[in-house]
């Protein structure tokens, strides 16, 4: 056995960190297990209430909704996404390729809260859109945009684009350019090479992409919480209600513990799904 | 002939593609700047009057200014401790075999999947039931776990990347393992180690769903603060401090890129 200096010392604090992470998901999964005292923060008697009443339609709705709106989401993302990656992966001008990279990837570390109040200055009765379409003439009184599936949608692809690049591309980095060479070589035209050789090959990217996409919409709550504003919920916004409005921590905590287990549900189907897609890719 | 002519159209029609979602892109933030100037304090584009009046006012709010120093002190000490955790995790993942090995790297990386209000939530009714919920050590925590993914995995990039016969000569020539790890390899990760601090700084800086409910009055960060200005105010400081914002981070990135080599740190450019 090699000697490993340093092996408590180096694994202690992180083991101290996964304990801790652990302990924080141990108190949402106990609370879930819990009866609602009013005007308490104290959980009462073991029950199971709170996850019968996910079965409400109410929840049920929010629950479809959420699912629905990941989902359409993960989608654009990856069709809008795939150029910007191909394009930083492909320019040859180092210029062009670091203003592709940080315009790409600047709005991943802008944070929910300035995204979104920025798609409501675009998106606003008196927002751009409304004011730039009233001005040509187009529509003589507001278009209501915020407040729609539409809008939210269309933030949450902002939100998730970056990721999306960024997965996108590392796959497509590591494609050796010698495939597409050679497809083209034997006669395939552009479209051909890109749709039997390159498009298979960034498989694993794309279900990367994809899954982070969704767990990452499942978690937004500024964008739907202001841009939906009450007309489009998502489960963050009822945890959010539920727990900070109302401090009915035992049913918000049945709410996360739900939505993990069908994120988590969600994501292996995705990925058993793409397993067939998944032997083109490298190994 | 007929060939080139169409990948040449074809070359045409993706360039476009690429510039129109790249306007998509930065579509927000040019909107948001232009509003940011506006005198008055309802939107209309093209504004009318143009001041820097909202600058000043956002820079004078109260809630903005603690909301800076509560987040200055929490990325600081969030993305520190995530850094010497994932540092030397990231070494012991690369070199070493220890029980649980696989269960603390799965743990650890969760987060990254775990939405964040569950995170947060979880965060929260721990800290309330130890009596931590009002200070810093609860929002610094769930913070580290947040972002110690983006550590790991650029500090681990970084060893996978490093020679190791570099420290092997190191050794062979009597140096102690301390003194490998001190002049040899912390001094080869340094690029990584910079990078991963950035991002978790970054990172950590901006995150909002978690702080939302980790934090209390005394200790909320910025972007919780300007959550709460939004639902109140609608007057144009908030695009103001956006824009302060959005330069910022994009000078962050920039510099981040030339000197650090953005590319490589997420691991979207391969060495030639």
């Amino acid at each position: 056995m090699k000697p490993q200096p340093f092996l408590r010392t180096f694994v202690f604090p992180a083991a101290l960190c996964a304990l801790g992470f652990l302990a924080a998901m141990a108190t949402v999964l106990q609370y879930s297990l819990r009866a609602y005292v009013p005007g308490s923060l104290e959980a009462g008697e073991l029950t199971l209430d709170n996850f019968s009443a996910l079965l409400k339609p109410l929840y049920a709705r929010v629950f479809l909704d959420t699912v629905w709106i990941c989902f359409l989401t993960a989608v654009c993302t990856l069709i809008v996404a795939y150029p910007i990656a191909y394009a930083l992966v492909r320019a040859q001008n180092r210029l062009i390729k670091a203003a592709i990279l940080i315009i790409a990837v600047t709005p991943l570390f802008l944070g929910e809260v300035v995204r979104t109040y920025s798609w409501i200055v675009v998106f606003g009765n008196n927002g751009f859109i409304n004011s730039a379409l009233l001005k040509l003439g187009v529509i003589d009184h507001p278009l209501q945009i915020m407040f729609t599936s539409f809008a939210v949608i269309t933030a949450l692809v902002h939100v998730t684009l970056p990721v999306m690049v960024i997965m996108l591309a590392a796959a497509l980095a590591h494609i050796d350019p010698t495939y597409e060479r050679a497809a083209q070589s034997l006669g395939a035209g552009p479209i051909r090479t890109f749709v039997s050789v390159t498009l298979p090959l960034s498989a694993p990217g794309i279900i990367a992409g994809v899954t982070t996409a969704f767990a990452w919409t499942f978690s937004a709550f500024a964008t739907p919480q202001l841009i939906g504003g009450g007309q489009v919920n998502m489960i963050s916004n009822l945890v959010y209600q539920l727990g900070l409005a109302s401090f009915n921590f035992p049913f918000a905590a049945a709410l996360s513990v739900a939505g993990l287990a069908l994120t988590f549900a969600i994501l292996s189907l995705l990925r058993f799904a793409a397993r067939p897609l998944e032997k083109f890719g490298p190994h | 002939m007929a060939r080139s002519t169409f990948q040449r159209m074809l070359g045409i029609a993706g360039a476009f593609a690429v510039l129109a979602i790249l306007g998509f892109v930065i579509l927000p933030a040019a909107v948001v700047t232009l509003a940011a100037f506006n005198d008055k304090a309802i939107l209309a584009f093209p504004p009318q009057t143009w001041s820097w009046r909202w600058f000043a006012k956002a820079i004078a709010y109260d809630d903005f200014r603690s909301g800076f120093g509560n987040g200055v002190i929490v990325a600081g000490w969030a993305s520190s401790i995530a850094l010497l955790v994932g540092t030397t995790f990231a070494f012991a993942l690369d070199r070493y075999a220890f029980p649980l090995k696989r269960t603390i790297e799965t743990v650890l990386l969760s987060s990254l999947v775990v939405p964040h209000f569950t995170i947060g939530l979880g965060f929260l009714i721990l800290a309330a039931q130890i009596g931590w919920a009002r200070g810093f050590i609860v929002v610094i925590a769930c913070h580290v776990v947040l972002v110690l993914p983006f550590v790991l995995r650029s500090v681990y990039v970084s060893l996978r990347n490093l020679d190791q016969r570099l420290e092997l000569a190191a050794a062979s020539l009597g140096a102690s393992p301390g003194r490998v790890l001190v002049t040899v390899t912390l001094p080869l990760l340094a690029p990584g180690l910079v990078g991963g601090w950035l991002l978790a700084a970054i990172l950590s800086f901006n995150e909002f769903t978690a702080s939302l409910f980790v934090t209390a009055q005394r200790t909320q960060t910025l972007p919780v603060a300007m959550y709460n200005y939004v639902r109140e105010y609608a007057d144009p400081s908030m695009a103001a401090l956006s824009v302060m914002y959005i330069l910022a981070t994009a000078t962050l990135l920039t510099l981040a890129n030339a000197y650090l080599g953005l590319g490589k740190l997420l691991n979207v450019e391969t060495r030639r």
